[in-house]
């Protein structure tokens, strides 16, 4: 395993960007002057005039994607989650989720993985955001494969999606074979002690986490949620009341993200089990090197590992 | 412009501003000043400028018209209902639960509306997408929308100033409509937004300065427009809020209070007295 490949989420953006420019001529690509970072380069290089840089306006920019999409284009718009969701917000939510337009928001540098950056870039409450407008689709690829999967199904549906990306490198879960399931989550590995539910970059952390489990004789159950909504909550509330217990694993903060989607899913159902959540405490992040933050902010597969005998010893005392 | 045009339009307009009335009077609630001092310029662009069928409202190749003002959606309302986009009883069920008429303007509801707007700044955006798309799909149809002189204000449509004359858009043509009034005052003691036409001199448009009540300068201002290529047109329209019902005309109380029984009366009575000359 010593050759796993690595790459950004980003990076699988903006070749599935180019993938689809190659075959529909209706894709167009909006950036704020962040295309080298965002990777929407790449789409501006194959397809320059199908490339529309706003500069630093994030704001103008969602609504001219969304008056673009009234006009029968497939329009991606692009640039660091934090603006995407943070700044513009209100333009997503008015210009393009009232109207429910045909815009697909690629963002990318999305949690505490931006890196030396810094707070003030690394958004961990994008995904709370976008939960809370109306028929808006997040997605959250665990790596490149995924990701590429997600911006081609994302394409073909008609429809506002949030899709968010990351700027580290992280290893590739999933190989050629994989299929993108529209709403749908997956379980990735079966076991009996305690669901994992994870998104992101987190499911890898995830994978590692069981194998540290099993050498505690915990089996733990994988699921990859790669939709954050519409959450999957039949395979997840189906897994929780399998295993008994519960953790996430996302790179967003505690509160509003996959953490709380899981567990109001599993508190309606009545499936009556703990969740406990590993995510960003609600604090904000720093600068550092991108790495070292996952395991200073416990979003690593120890941590989910710890959390995860936590659920177990909640589910005990239930 | 032709003299019987010029008279079927102020008929219409003044049918359209009953419909103001009628609208938010019902309603209780809304903003008959700014619809008002706008709707002239509405009633031009759709009886006598702007390519659009009502049995067609998603016709591709139709001109567009964003409402960035969103909050004068009775003009909007009113006038598509004179055009024909749906029936006229729907104007007395603005703001109703159970309306097609939303307190501003959505697609998801009406019939005739491009876009939805009545957050401040937002429309002249979708705008500038929507002219952005004409250019990339090859397409000769040409957007307008309507901006309150306060909305100016708003930072955003400072950034699609900038993008519609930096992507040379002169497909798109943007009203400013300049009743000097918003709900705190004057625009001058509020947050000054003047010199308007200097601002957007600046940023690269084609700036013309016109009676926004006056059907002769509306189109040889449109018509300018037309002729205008490389960069984007700002119609500065000089307005009076309230325009036409004379207890509303210059008063920033009437931005966002409907007419009570007795204001109704006397507006429709006032509008109707007009309509008669008009009809002479």
């Amino acid at each position: 395993m010593s050759d796993v490949i690595k790459m950004a989420t980003r990076d699988a953006y903006g070749k599935a960007l180019v993938e689809l420019g190659e075959k529909n001529d209706k894709v167009i690509v909006l950036d704020a002057d962040l295309a080298a970072a965002t990777k929407t380069g790449m789409f501006k290089k194959a397809f320059p005039s199908r490339f529309i840089d706003s500069g630093i306006q994030e704001s103008n920019m969602m609504g001219v994607a969304a008056g673009l999409a009234t006009t029968g284009f497939t329009v991606f718009a692009s640039t660091f989650a934090m603006f995407a969701a943070g700044r513009a917000f209100e333009q997503v939510r008015n210009s393009i989720g009232y109207p429910h337009l045909n815009v697909k928001i690629g963002a990318t540098h999305a949690g505490i993985s931006v890196g030396e950056d810094g707070a003030s870039h690394q958004c961990c409450e994008d995904i709370a955001l976008m939960r809370s407008i109306p028929g808006m689709v997040i997605i959250n690829p665990a790596d490149a494969v995924e990701a590429r999967a997600a911006v081609l199904a994302a394409a073909e549906y008609e429809g506002p999606v949030y899709m968010r990306f990351g700027r580290l490198a992280v290893p590739c879960v999933f190989d050629d074979s994989y299929e993108f399931k529209w709403g749908k989550a997956v379980i990735l590995s079966e076991g009996k002690d305690v669901t994992i539910c994870a998104t992101g970059l987190m499911v890898n952390e995830a994978i590692e986490a069981k194998k540290l489990l099993a050498n505690e004789g915990i089996d733990a159950e994988i699921v990859n949620v790669p939709t954050i909504k519409p959450l999957d909550a039949e395979t997840i509330c189906a897994s929780a009341s399998k295993t008994g217990c519960v953790v996430t694993a996302e790179e967003h903060n505690i509160i509003g993200g996959l953490g709380s989607a899981v567990s109001e899913a599993i508190c309606e159902t009545g499936t009556c089990v703990p969740v406990v959540r590993v995510g960003v405490n609600d604090v904000f992040g720093k600068s550092g090197p991108a790495v070292e933050l996952l395991h200073i902010f416990g979003l690593d597969a120890q941590n989910i590992a710890d959390k995860a005998k936590k659920a177990i010893s909640l589910k005990k005392q239930g | 412009m032709d003299a019987a045009l010029k008279k079927q339009l102020e008929i219409t307009a003044c049918k359209a501003r009953m419909g103001i009335i009628e609208g938010t009077f019902n309603a209780k609630s809304g903003h008959p000043g700014g619809a008002l001092s706008c709707v002239d310029i509405i009633t031009y662009l759709y009886f006598a400028h702007m390519n659009v069928d009502a049995a067609n409202p998603k016709d591709e190749n139709r001109d567009r018209f964003v409402l960035s003002k969103g909050h004068a959606a009775p003009a909007l309302y009113a006038v598509l209902a004179l055009k024909g986009f749906f029936p006229q009883e729907w104007i007395k069920t603005l703001r109703k639960s159970d309306s097609k008429l939303q307190g501003h303007p959505s697609i998801a509801y009406t019939p005739g509306v491009d876009m939805c707007t009545g957050s401040l700044g937002q429309g002249i955006s979708a705008a500038c997408g929507m002219a952005l798309g004409a250019k990339l799909s090859g397409k000769d149809f040409r957007v307008y929308t309507v901006l309150g002189d306060g909305e100016i204000q708003e930072g955003q449509v400072w950034e699609a100033a900038m993008y519609a004359s930096a992507k040379k858009l002169d497909n798109l043509v943007a009203v400013v409509d300049n009743n000097n009034l918003q709900i705190d005052g004057s625009v001058e003691e509020v947050n000054s937004v003047y010199p308007i036409g200097e601002k957007f001199a600046a940023f690269g448009w084609n700036v013309i300065e016109i009676n926004a009540h006056d059907f002769d300068e509306i189109e040889k201002a449109f018509a300018a427009a037309r002729e205008c290529k490389g960069r984007p047109t700002l119609l500065l329209a000089k307005s009076v809020k309230g325009k036409g019902v004379s207890y509303m005309e210059d008063q920033v109380g009437w931005h966002g209070k409907a007419p009570n029984e007795e204001e109704y009366k006397q507006a429709m009575d006032e509008l109707n007295a007009a309509l008669a000359v008009l009809e002479k």
